[in-house]
């Protein structure tokens, strides 16, 4: 996917919010649409079991409108987190930009998250991108429950951020971090238009 | 009604970031041609993000550019009250005209018309009545229409048929170039740091902005020393400490976009966003701009400021280039090479053709060829003449003119000539009527460009007039013609004209014209022969895909008729006849139709029967049957019966 297009001058930017089954990608996306004004934003297209557990992904397109002369578009994508749906999650992961790794940081959940961690290493080696020259963020969501149930930042940083990576603690559910993460994902993504990486 | 336009707010007190830029240029574009580029224009933005400086903005520079344009920018609440009141007094149509007469109408405040169904109709009349005649309208609300509640969703549409442009919060940089500009204009000075301590207040409009660089003009004129960064940040301590609360969920997405536009701007190369919104601007306006878009694929052009910049001289060449244009010759409006920059050599060469009077005048018609001309005994010598006159232009006969009755070919000769002239290399020819050239001729003095319309035919190749008769009386188009002539016959141009009478009896022409005409060569044209008949006879018929029968056409040519039109006439009535009855068309039904005997009665039929137009009812509903007309002659055999 081109990310700046100068002929037809536009910027797409398609960040996939990965992690764990049930780490609260949807609630993140949910959140933002909420906020973002009707004017903006597209449908969000959601395929969900009862449960509201992702079965395929959620699709949020926001129009930014035009951005130094250039029409700028996001377009926010999750990946269902369960282990069986790996297809799903290679195919979602095509053409991304940017990766948001949703973290649970409740202690019970810390296996999962490593997997998860590794499974988004796998898939996108497969896809022949090196993770450590990839736009990566990690957030840690649930910060707001009870703290003997959670890691602390420091911890997880510790647990999972072996490679430096910008972190987010976060409450998607009532928005605490979503922005702060979407906005330091974007940052990062965006500043590689001048390093000339994915121009065209 | 009109507010009072603050002389501050112009266009170079409009401090310009990435986030207005697109808005500023959109409302430029307006001042400069009002109700051309962007009608209506619809700004919206937060509060205090320069909506009403911007809509000012257009007003001052509108009439910077045009003095007698009549502008008025008033807000809905001003226009509310003068609708109520125009009601009130029982002058509501009154009040509405007096919007016809405005040139540009800027109106503020547009938002609260929310849920006004009412005012919001009031205000799609007036959008109308301005768009109608091309008047400019330029609106500006802190929402955007879609978020006006219950907007009519007509309303949308003119506001989506214009353009709706947002200005989003200034970046970091947009704001220190703005409390600088103020503190300036203030005449204060801060020391290092103090300005930046201004503008890093987060979630600040303009308005707070410029508000809290008060409050610092403030302490500092009281303050012996000049303030320092850290005492800037105790004084703006209460304002920053409410910015820095967590955001109104609201603004978060405003707060992300602020950012993301930073980013952006810092990330595309200044020169690309120049490019970006050039582009944006010229392609709006309708110019073709892959001389930009090339610029746009380049890596590290040498110079894009330069492309831009000579783009933009070669757009206003090509603007002022159009406009002469036009004033020579008004077809000309529009033509495509006006509209690519990179055609600008194309399009001066074509205005020095407009100048020159290179645009041809009227040229032969390719119906008449001299091949399909039937020649006899009597045309013989006018055939030659032509012929010759073709084949050796204005080396033998200059100029040939042709006399003869009404119906004898004389227009069909003339542009046949015309059309084997204009197949030689370089040819112009003009070949038109004499009521044509004379109507030309007043359109150019009307226009006050008879110079023009001289070079116009003094350029042509061959200059053939139909009916020069109607020269009479036309003493400036005599006089203009005798100088064209005598040009034309300096420069060997061959000349033809035809003629209903004999020259010397053409009437109101004066006579050194009509000796002109006399000094090369008159052939007459006389009443087609039984030889001539009978050619034309044979092409008509085989032209109406009919089979030529030899005893009809011997019969047709051996009546006596004195012009070919009149022949067209009655084959086509024989023919027409021969439809109705569904007959082949043959000598019996012509001798029929024409001797005067008793046609048999038509057998009814439901297609192809053209009747008098007087409804045909049953017999038994007819009180008088004398009265019942099947069928009218038409003109044609009216003169022939005439004839008979």
């Amino acid at each position: 996917m081109s990310l700046v297009n100068f002929t037809t001058r536009e910027i797409t930017c398609k960040i996939v919010y990965y992690g764990p089954g049930r780490s609260g990608k949807t609630s993140n996306l949910q959140y933002v649409y909420g906020r973002v004004p009707e004017s903006r934003r597209g449908r969000m297209v959601s395929l969900a079991t009862q449960t509201d557990r992702t079965l395929f992904f959620d699709f949020l397109p926001i129009d930014l409108g035009v951005i130094s002369g250039f029409a700028t578009r996001f377009q926010l994508y999750t990946v269902p987190g369960q282990v069986y749906y790996n297809a799903t999650r290679q195919l979602v992961l095509q053409g991304a930009d940017g990766v948001v790794f949703v973290a649970d940081s409740q202690a019970r959940r810390f296996e999962e998250n490593l997997e998860s961690l590794q499974n988004l290493q796998v898939n996108l080696l497969q896809q022949g991108i090196d993770v450590r020259q990839f736009p990566v963020v990690l957030q840690y969501n649930k910060q707001d429950l009870p703290r003997d149930l959670i890691l602390t930042q420091t911890e997880l940083d510790d647990a999972l951020n072996f490679r430096a990576l910008r972190s987010f603690t976060a409450d998607a559910l009532h928005g605490a971090g979503v922005f702060e993460t979407l906005k330091g994902i974007s940052e990062i993504v965006l500043k590689r238009l001048a390093a000339g990486g994915n121009l065209k | 009604m009109t507010a009072d336009l603050n002389p501050r707010f112009r266009f170079d007190t409009f401090v310009v970031g990435s986030a207005n830029r697109l808005a500023v240029s959109a409302a430029k574009s307006v001042a400069e041609s009002p109700g051309v580029a962007y009608n209506p224009l619809f700004i919206y933005s937060g509060p205090g993000l320069g909506k009403t400086h911007l809509l000012m903005a257009v007003a001052h520079a509108a009439r910077t550019i045009n003095p007698g344009l009549v502008i008025e920018y008033l807000t809905l609440d001003d226009l509310v009250e003068a609708f109520h009141a125009a009601v009130a007094a029982g002058q509501g149509e009154a009040y509405r005209r007096r919007f016809s007469d405005i040139d540009v109408l800027l109106i503020d405040d547009v938002q609260f018309l929310d849920k006004q169904r009412e005012l919001q109709a009031e205000l799609l009349r007036i959008i109308n009545t301005m768009q109608t005649a091309s008047r400019q309208i330029v609106l500006a609300s802190d929402r955007s229409p879609s978020e006006i509640g219950s907007l009519d969703e007509r309303l949308n549409q003119r506001f989506a048929g214009g353009l709706i442009i947002d200005i989003a919060a200034p970046d970091y940089e947009t704001r220190v170039a703005i409390v600088r500009r103020h503190a300036e204009e203030r005449k204060s000075e801060f020391s290092s740091g103090v300005l930046e301590t201004v503008a890093s207040l987060a979630n600040t409009n303009v308005r707070e902005l410029i508000g809290a660089l008060n409050r610092l003009i403030a302490f500092q004129a009281v303050s012996d020393q000049p303030l320092d960064e850290k005492q800037a940040r105790v004084v703006l301590g209460g304002i920053a400490a409410a910015a820095n609360l967590p955001a109104a969920s609201d603004d978060e997405f405003s707060s992300f976009l602020s950012e993301i536009s930073s980013t952006v701007a810092q990330q595309v190369e200044a020169w690309r966003t120049r490019v970006a919104v050039a582009v944006l601007r010229w392609e709006g306006d309708g110019y073709r701009i892959s001389r930009l878009n090339a610029l746009l694929e380049q890596d590290t052009p040498p110079d894009p400021d330069l492309v831009l910049k000579q783009y933009a001289a070669d757009v206003e060449r090509l603007q002022a280039l159009e406009a002469e244009a036009t004033d020579i010759d008004a077809s000309l409006g529009g033509n495509p090479v006006f509209r690519d920059p990179d055609l600008v050599a194309e399009a001066e060469a074509l205005v020095a053709r407009a100048r020159e009077g290179a645009t041809p005048p009227p040229g032969p018609s390719p119906f008449w060829q001299l091949a399909d001309f039937a020649e006899g005994p009597g045309n013989r010598m006018a055939v030659r003449a032509a012929l010759m006159a073709v084949e050796q232009p204005a080396l033998k006969y200059n100029p040939l003119v042709i006399v003869g009755p009404s119906g004898t070919g004389k227009t069909h000769l003339l542009h046949a000539i015309g059309n084997g002239l204009a197949r030689r290399e370089a040819a112009v020819v003009a070949c038109l009527s004499t009521q044509e050239f004379v109507d030309d001729l007043i359109a150019a003095i009307d226009r006050d460009r008879v110079s023009w319309w001289r070079t116009r035919y003094r350029r042509v190749t061959a200059f053939l007039l139909d009916d020069i008769q109607l020269l009479h009386s036309k003493e400036r188009t005599q006089e203009e013609f005798f100088w064209l002539f005598n040009q034309l016959v300096e420069d060997q141009r061959q000349m033809v004209f035809t003629s209903l009478v004999p020259l010397n009896e053409l009437e109101g022409v004066e006579p050194r014209v009509v000796s002109r005409l006399e000094g090369g060569l008159v052939v007459h044209l006389p009443p087609p022969e039984r030889e001539v008949r009978l050619a034309v006879l044979e092409r008509l018929l085989r032209e109406h895909d009919e089979s030529v029968d030899p005893e009809l056409a011997e019969y047709l040519a051996g009546r006596n008729v004195d012009s070919i039109r009149t022949l067209q006439g009655v084959l086509q009535r024989i023919i027409n006849a021969a439809e109705v009855r569904d007959e082949p068309v043959s000598a019996g039904l012509a001798r029929e139709l024409l001797e005067g005997v008793a046609p048999r009665q038509p057998r009814r039929s439901s297609g192809g029967r053209r009747l008098s137009g007087v409804v045909s009812l049953p017999a038994a509903s007819v009180r008088s049957r004398e009265k019942m007309i099947w069928e009218w002659p038409d003109s044609t055999d009216r003169i022939v019966e005439d004839l008979r």
